[in-house]
Order: structure tokens, then C-alpha cells, then sequence
């Protein structure tokens, strides 16, 4: 099965662990105040590519890779695409490429039996799963990205069920989401999962605004000032501290 | 040679001059990390202070603190000179005292004069005259034997850069032997060569004992000059502090007599470490002393300066001196060649500060040991001061002792050298190509008068066949003009102190080079999967084109591109392999213009892939600036592509990338979670 792609960048070295080579998909029900790539919200934009012709792509360079990277694919939103990621990674398992996802785990649906199938499926193939976590407080996570939270952390649990590595990133944004109680919150919700092998709480820039001007849409942002670097090592810790509490009190 | 005493392990080295030898046998590769490094000591910061505030005093002066304008600089032509001789470890400067500049006319007596007349200074009018009447230069024969042609195709910049009125450098002189050997046995090794020429005079035989007599000379003069600061290189070097003086002080001698476009200095740290290690066993000198002999190197390294005019400033984007020296890589035997020397070498980016000089070069093989890529991975980050280049590439042609001179030329220390030889202008080529060999800025006949273009639209069969005619006629007038400025450059300005250092049969590259590809490729391809159209002026010459359509750019991984560059690189290098060369040097090229692209720019017209004029070239084997759109890995593998068989010189990448795009900051990313949670 084809998918939707935005792009492909052959140097990915933040998404993922080492190089990656690093599938942007194109397509996001989410809305995010402060997404950096607005660009691959569209459902029906994007170019139509075979998962053949990526692998092809990904293995023309790849020593680059092959030393503790592999392949990442991110968005847009990944799991609105199944059944081109089960092609797609049943290809790359047959040359033992490390697979990695970068989902907000919003098109996670419990109740929807044939989708878990082709998700079950989907997990059996992947390495690592990078959930973003946008906001741990449902009305304040509505209220950023006008969706609502529930499946996202049900998400989070069925990773952990199927023993599939998460890492957990989260944008710290000043005066959105770098609320402490939330922040706590957060890391404590987390602190549960045996699965959770990496914390990556990154700094909000401004970045993106560019982007917003150039497609001619609203920044909704617009005016709140980048996260301060050196703040961001609190707010990782308070994170961190939610964590520690879970765990003393399950004994992990 | 006469035996000699040693501790070390003997082999072939204690009775020939055979360093890499003297090395396989008794280095130790170092698998730790970066933990036993050493910070600079007081005496240290005090003469870095003192370098600093004199550096300041020369950018204050206008670029130039002082100049020699009357005493011509030879191996013993000054007397010793010194920042704090109570603190210096490591002595010696070009002239007698730090940051004056030496006078050095036998490539050119007119640059010599000039280099001094644009800084405010004026060169002795005796020695005017003397080098004017009395006494030829390399720049002054290069002129006499030019044809017309030659003439022309300088100063239309269709070849361009001719080391014809500077030095050629690019020679590296096997520094280490002064240290290993002694100057004394290495004047007995002379001697037996000299004793071992044909008897039969033909002008080869002539001409090879002329040049052992002079190198003779200079290893006597060696010997004088060190003798003036207070040592005695006769014999070999006892200790590291004596073996890093050694290397230095032939060195030294070098860029005394020679104002090279490189001067490089070789593969000096895994020798030195033998030293050291051995030190460090007998409790000799401790590590911060080994570390502070480094550091003053590292800092006379640094203050090493040539009399140049602006005009060679603007070629070359600042006055480099590209005393680049190779570390690391693997040996033939499979043990990787990274000492704690080589960590002692980056370590002076540390306690000095970051500096583009010595061109540190590490010769990067995935077999390196895992604690020396972290340290030179985490060093370039924080001093973005780190060369790489591909020693797996490069050991399969030269083995493992070979260095870099300049940005990518590698040769055998000791037993290759080559004659540097500039740069084809391919881009103005092309142009001379699509308009029968005139030029399409000066509009004047400098090329062939082939057939031009005909027709609006650019066919790409019938450009490529017209292309390939002109490349060969541009081949056949480059080597032709690099033959004579090497006969005279042996003739009026020979290297006698770095060819000293050398073997006696030497193997000789006739280095050219390329700069222009990526814009040849683009634009060839334009002219093969778009429609390009020509604009001609008043006399019919194409000025400009108009392109309609897309088509593929090199530096994306497209292989319809890619092949149309590989394929120009493969017939330049043809072209060039089908002359003579002076001394019948091996020919190669390379595609590595590092800064001199923006002037090449500056003097080629519109191209057909939509560059303007005057606009810089990209450097090197880079892809032009912006095309490269599908990330850094992907513009990586169309310039690997270009095949090093046939730019055996060496093929450059000129790499930025913003700190942020390589990974996350150590400190804000939280990797591994359970170290985190335990603090």
C-alpha cells in the first residue's frame, strides 16, 4: 500500500536514536498551537510513494544508518496511515532495520477491533515508539490542540501491555505547558510504565512561526517568547520527580 | 649510516632511514579516553597571553606587525628569536622575533616587493636589483618561456591560481627524521646517495646530484641554525622534549626558505607518542610536561607567517599557512594508529582555544577506537576547529604513513611529493564551449576557434560533444603551462630543505584540480531535461540563458546528475593523462577549491544552470549553495560518488551544519532514564 508523504530527510538526528533516515508523512487530525510543521496537516495533500521505493532510498545510504540509527517515521500523524506503516515495516524488518514511530497516538481507537488487529500487527515490527504527550490535563489539552486526550494515554498503556520501547517527548511551552502541577502530573501518569526508556522534554521555539506566514495561516502562538534552555532542566526534573514517586510507590 | 644506540626496538630503522618502520615497531595505540589529558600550566597562559596580544597588535597594524625588508631569508639568515625564552619549551621563529615577517624573493622578486609595498613597506633597492639584474626568479622564467596562449588563458582565469609568482609548497619534508636520525647520519645517508647516481651525465643525473648537494647544504645549515638556539641535532633526539624540538626545527627551516601556497607538516603525533610513552615509563617528564611541550608547539605552530599581497589573500580568503598535520587512522598490519599523542595534539584546541591553524586532520576509519571518535566528535562541537578525512579511502592507495599537505593532497611522508598545480576553470569552460572559444566576459579569442553554438535552444549532444573538444584543449594548455612553472620552480626556488628529508627517489604527482563542477553538472543537466534557451549579445556571444522546466540538481542523491559530474571528472582526468609531465610526475586532480571559488566566480559569466555572474562556485565538490534539498546525507552521497580514481588529489566537502541539527544537547536530552532517576 502507498502512502501519503510530505517528505524524506536522509540526515534525521533528533528523531530517534543515531541517524535516522526519517519518513515525514502527510496527513495530522491534530491541531496543535505550536506544531512546527503545519504543513503536513492537510489529509490529502503529500505525494503518493511505494514502500519499496523507500526502503530503496533509505538503503542507498545505508552505512549512514547503520550504526546504532534506522528508520523513523513521523509527521503529520503516522498511525492514521496502518497499513502503508505494516508494508512498509515488514520491508525494512526483512534487512533488520531498526523501526521507530513519532505518534501523538491520536488516531488510537480501543474500541475498534480491526484497527487493533493491524495495530498488533503493526507493534510486532516496532522498535521504538516516541509518544508526544502534548498536555497531561484533558480541558488544557483540548484547549491546545483541539482534540481530546483519553485514547492518547490509552495509547501509552497498550504500548506497555505489548512491550513495545516508549519514549515519552513533551514540548515545554512558557506559560502553556510549563505548568509544574501539570508537569508532575505528567511524569507520575508515565512513571507506571516498565516500557518508558527515555524522557525528552523539549525546548518550545519559534521556528515554525515562518512557516505559518509563508502558508498564509494564524500563529496562534504568536508573541510567546521561545523556552529558556536552562529552565528546561527544572521543569525535565519535575517530570522526573513524578516519575520517581510512581515508581517508589508501585516498589519498581 | 652508522649504528645506532637505542632502547627501542630495533627492525630496518636502525639501519636505513625508514621511520614508519621505527613507528610499527614501537607505538602503542591508545583505546582510552580523553581523561588523562593535562590543562595548560601558568607558563603556558602566560605565552599564549603574550601570542593573543600580539595577534591584536597585528590586526591593529592593518594585517602586518612588521616585515624584513632588507635580510633574505635562508635555513640561518636570523639570529634566535623569542617570546619569553625563560618560559619557552619549544624555541624558534622564522626571523628573529614573533609575528615579523620574512623576506623571500626567489619565487617572485615583484610579489616580494608588492607583498611589501601594499603593507606599507619597501624591500631593500639593492636586493630590487640584485634579483631584478643579477640573480633570476621562478616567476621572472616562468615568464620567459610562456607562448601567447598561456599569456591569455592566465588572465581570462580559464586556468587560474598558477603558483608562477609564489610558491608551489604542498611538499611535506620528513620532519621526524631529524629527530630519529640526527643530521649527521642523515648527511651520511646524503652523501651515499649522492655517491650512488649514474655515472653516465645526462640531465637527470645532472640535475639530481645538483639538487643532493643542496639539500647537503640546508641539513648543515639545519644544524647552525638550532646550534643558534642552543641545541645540537646531530645526533638523535634523547626525549620527547628534544624529539618535538627536532621535528620543529626542520620544519622551521621549511617555511624559512619557502613561502608556500601549503605548508604542511606531516604525520608527526603517533611518532612523537613513542617518545613519550617511553618518558612517561622512565618518570622522565610527567604528563602536563609532555602536554606543555605540546602546547608550545602547537603555539609556534600558530605564529608561523608569510609576506603576501592582498590579492593572494583574496584567492586563498585570509593569508593560510595550512600547516596541517594527520592523526590517527589505521596501519596496514590492522591496528588503528590513534596514540594518546594524538589526543595530547587535539587537547591544544583546548588549552590554546580553538584556532584554524595547524589544520588538525584527523584520518577517520570506522576502525578508530570508540573513545577517540567521542573526543573528536565532542571537540568539534565545542571548537569546530576538526579536518576529517577518509583514511579506509586513502590507505588503500598509500598506506599508513602517509599525510596531508594542504586541505586533501595525501602522499607518503618522505617518499612522495607533488607539484601543486591550481586549478582548470571547467564552468568557463563550458561557456568557451558554447561560444567557439571566446570569452564571455572580455569577449576576446583566448580559446580555439571551434564551431559555436548554433540554434536558440541548447541540444545536449551536440553541447556535450563541443564540451569535450574544448576540455581537451583546455587539458592540453594547463599541463603544458604547469611543465614550465615546475622546471622553473626546481630551477629557481627548489624546496632544499623539505626535499632533504626526503629519499632520493622521490615518487612525484603532478597534481591539477577542478573548480566549477557542481556548476558544469547543473548546468549540463539543464540543458539535457529542461529547455534552455541562450541569449546572445551585439556580437552574437551567449551572455545569458533562459531556463523553462525543472531538472535534477547535484547533491540530492540523483543519479541522472551525479553520473553527468562523475563523468566530467573521469574525461577531465583523461584528458590530463594524455600529456607529458615534467619529470614524468604520476598526474592527478583534484576538486577542492576551499575559498579561491568565490573569485573564480567573480571572473566566469552566466552558466546555464542559472548561476549569474560573478556569482561564487561552490566550493570544492560541493553541491551549489541552496540545491542540495533533500538533506545532508543525501548531498553527502552525490559528492562520494565522484570517483577517486580519477581525483586521486583529493575531493573536498565543505560541511556547516548548526550544532542543533546534529543532536540534541547532551545535557537536555535524557537518554537513558534510569541514570537520571537514580540521582
Amino acid at each position: 500500500m502507498q502512502g501519503r508523504i510530505h517528505s524524506l530527510e536522509s540526515f534525521g538526528t533528533v528523531d530517534g536514536p543515531g541517524t535516522r533516515f526519517v519518513v515525514f508523512v502527510q496527513g495530522c487530525p491534530m491541531r496543535c498551537a505550536y506544531c512546527h510543521n503545519p504543513d503536513t496537516w492537510e489529509m490529502n495533500a503529500g505525494t503518493l510513494m511505494e514502500p519499496s521505493y523507500i526502503i530503496e532510498q533509505y538503503e542507498r545510504n545505508s552505512p549512514f544508518y547503520a550504526n546504532g540509527g534506522g528508520l523513523t517515521v513521523t509527521g503529520g500523524e503516522p498511525l492514521m496511515q496502518i497499513d502503508f506503516l505494516i508494508d512498509l515495516f515488514t520491508l525494512a524488518k526483512k534487512k533488520g532495520i531498526h523501526t521507530c514511530i513519532d505518534s501523538s497516538g491520536i488516531a488510537y481507537n480501543p474500541d475498534n477491533a480491526a484497527q487493533r488487529e493491524k495495530l498488533d500487527k503493526l507493534m510486532g515490527m516496532t522498535d521504538l515508539v516516541m509518544l508526544d504527550i502534548k498536555h497531561i490535563d484533558p480541558e488544557k489539552h483540548k484547549e491546545l490542540t483541539q482534540q481530546p486526550n483519553t485514547n492518547i494515554l490509552k495509547f501509552a498503556e497498550y504500548l506497555n501491555e505489548k512491550h513495545v520501547d516508549m519514549w515519552i517527548r513533551h514540548v515545554v511551552v512558557p506559560g502553556i505547558t510549563d505548568d509544574d502541577k501539570y508537569l508532575f502530573e505528567l511524569g507520575y501518569f508515565i512513571g507506571q510504565f516498565s516500557n518508558l526508556k527515555a524522557l525528552d522534554v523539549l525546548p518550545y521555539h519559534t521556528m515554525g512561526e515562518a512557516k505559518y506566514k509563508k502558508l498564509g495561516m494564524k500563529y496562534k502562538l504568536a508573541g510567546v517568547p521561545p523556552m529558556d534552555k536552562t529552565k528546561l532542566l527544572d521543569k525535565k526534573q519535575v517530570i522526573l520527580n513524578g516519575i520517581k514517586k510512581r515508581r517508589s510507590e508501585t516498589g519498581q | 649510516m652508522k649504528p645506532i644506540e637505542t632502547d627501542f626496538v630495533r627492525g630496518k630503522w636502525d639501519k636505513e632511514v625508514n621511520v614508519r618502520d621505527f613507528i610499527q615497531r614501537n607505538y602503542h595505540p591508545y583505546d582510552g579516553d580523553d581523561s588523562f589529558l593535562a590543562g595548560p600550566t601558568q607558563n603556558t597562559k602566560d605565552l599564549w597571553a603574550m601570542v593573543l596580544d600580539l595577534q591584536k597588535k597585528e590586526r591593529e597594524a592593518g594585517g602586518v606587525l612588521d616585515m624584513d625588508t632588507k635580510v633574505i631569508s635562508t635555513i640561518n639568515s636570523h639570529g634566535p628569536g623569542y617570546l619569553d625564552k625563560s618560559k619557552e619549551t619549544i624555541v624558534g621563529f622564522q626571523t628573529d622575533k614573533p609575528f615579523k615577517r620574512s623576506l623571500q624573493p626567489y619565487g617572485g622578486i615583484r610579489m616580494a616587493e608588492k607583498a611589501c609595498s601594499d603593507n606599507g613597506y619597501e624591500v631593500d633597492p639593492e636586493i630590487s636589483e640584485f634579483f631584478t639584474i643579477h640573480r633570476k626568479t621562478h616567476n621572472a622564467g616562468c615568464f620567459d618561456a610562456y607562448n601567447q596562449e598561456m599569456r591569455a588563458c592566465r588572465s581570462s582565469h580559464i586556468i587560474t591560481g598558477l603558483p608562477d609568482a609564489y610558491g608551489r609548497g604542498r611538499i611535506i619534508g620528513d620532519y621526524r627524521r631529524v629527530a630519529l636520525y640526527g643530521i649527521d647520519r642523515l648527511l651520511e645517508d646524503k652523501q651515499a646517495q649522492k655517491d650512488s647516481t649514474g655515472r653516465v651525465m645526462t640531465d637527470d643525473v645532472i640535475r639530481l646530484r645538483e639538487e643532493l648537494s643542496e639539500q647537503m647544504t640546508a641539513l648543515k645549515l639545519m644544524k647552525e641554525m638550532a646550534a643558534s638556539y642552543g641545541c645540537d641535532i646531530s645526533n638523535p633526539a634523547t626525549n620527547v622534549k628534544e624529539a618535538i624540538q627536532a621535528v620543529y626545527f626542520g620544519y622551521l627551516c621549511a617555511v624559512k626558505e619557502q613561502n608556500g601556497a601549503a605548508m604542511s607538516l606531516g604525520r608527526t603525533s603517533t611518532f612523537l607518542d613513542i617518545y613519550a610513552e617511553r618518558d612517561l615509563a622512565n618518570g622522565t617528564f610527567t604528563e602536563e610536561q609532555i602536554q606543555e611541550f605540546v602546547d608550545h608547539f602547537i603555539m609556534k605552530l600558530r605564529c608561523i607567517k608569510f609576506a603576501r599581497t592582498p590579492e593572494y589573500n583574496q584567492i586563498f580568503a585570509g593569508d593560510p599557512v595550512w600547516v596541517t598535520e594527520s592523526l590517527g587512522g589505521v596501519g596496514i598490519d590492522g591496528r588503528h594508529m590513534v596514540t594518546k599523542m594524538s589526543f595530547r595534539y587535539l587537547n591544544t584546541l583546548y588549552n590554546l582555544g580553538p584556532a584554524p591553524e595547524p589544520n588538525l586532520t584527523v584520518l577517520w576509519s570506522t576502525r578508530l577506537p570508540e573513545n577517540f571518535k567521542r573526543f573528536c566528535a565532542k571537540t568539534s562541537i565545542q571548537t569546530s576547529s576538526i579536518q576529517y578525512e577518509n583514511d579506509d579511502l586513502m590507505r588503500v592507495v598509500h598506506g599508513d604513513d602517509y599525510g596531508i599537505a594542504c586541505c586533501v593532497s595525501s602522499m607518503v611522508i618522505g617518499k612522495e611529493m607533488q607539484f601543486f598545480g591550481a586549478r582548470a576553470n571547467v564552468a568557463k569552460c563550458l561557456l568557451y564551449a558554447l561560444n567557439g572559444g571566446v570569452d564571455e566576459v572580455t569577449k576576446k579569442q583566448v580559446g580555439p576557434k571551434y564551431r559555436p553554438v548554433v540554434g536558440d535552444v541548447l541540444d545536449y549532444d551536440d553541447v556535450m560533444s563541443k564540451f569535450m573538444d574544448m576540455l581537451e584543449w583546455q587539458a592540453d594548455v594547463y599541463v603544458n603551462t604547469l611543465n614550465i612553472i615546475h622546471y622553473m620552480h626546481d630551477k629557481y626556488c627548489y624546496e632544499r630543505a623539505e626535499m632533504a628529508l626526503h629519499d632520493r627517489d622521490v615518487k612525484r604527482y603532478f597534481a591539477t584540480g577542478v573548480a566549477g563542477l557542481s556548476i558544469v553538472a547543473d548546468s549540463l543537466s539543464a540543458i539535457k531535461y529542461a529547455k534552455v534557451e541562450v541569449v546572445r549579445d551585439e556580437d552574437g556571444i551567449i551572455v545569458d540563458f533562459k531556463t523553462t522546466g525543472d531538472f535534477p540538481k547535484y547533491g540530492n542523491d540523483d543519479d541522472r546528475v551525479d553520473e553527468i559530474a562523475q563523468e566530467i571528472v573521469h574525461k577531465f582526468m583523461t584528458a590530463i593523462r594524455r600529456h607529458h609531465t615534467y619529470r614524468n610526475g604520476i598526474p592527478t586532480t583534484s576538486i577542492l577549491t576551499i575559498t579561491s571559488n568565490v573569485t573564480y566566480g567573480k571572473a566566469t559569466g552566466n552558466t546555464p544552470d542559472g548561476r549569474k555572474k560573478g556569482q561564487p562556485f561552490a566550493p570544492g565538490a560541493n553541491p551549489m549553495h541552496g540545491r542540495d534539498t533533500h538533506g545532508a546525507v543525501a548531498s553527502l552521497a552525490s559528492v562520494s560518488k565522484l570517483p577517486f580514481n580519477d581525483a586521486q588529489d583529493g575531493i573536498s566537502n565543505t560541511f556547516t551544519i548548526i550544532p542543533g541539527a546534529l543532536g540534541k544537547e547532551d545535557k537536555v536530552f535524557a537518554g537513558d532514564i534510569e541514570l537520571d532517576l537514580n540521582k
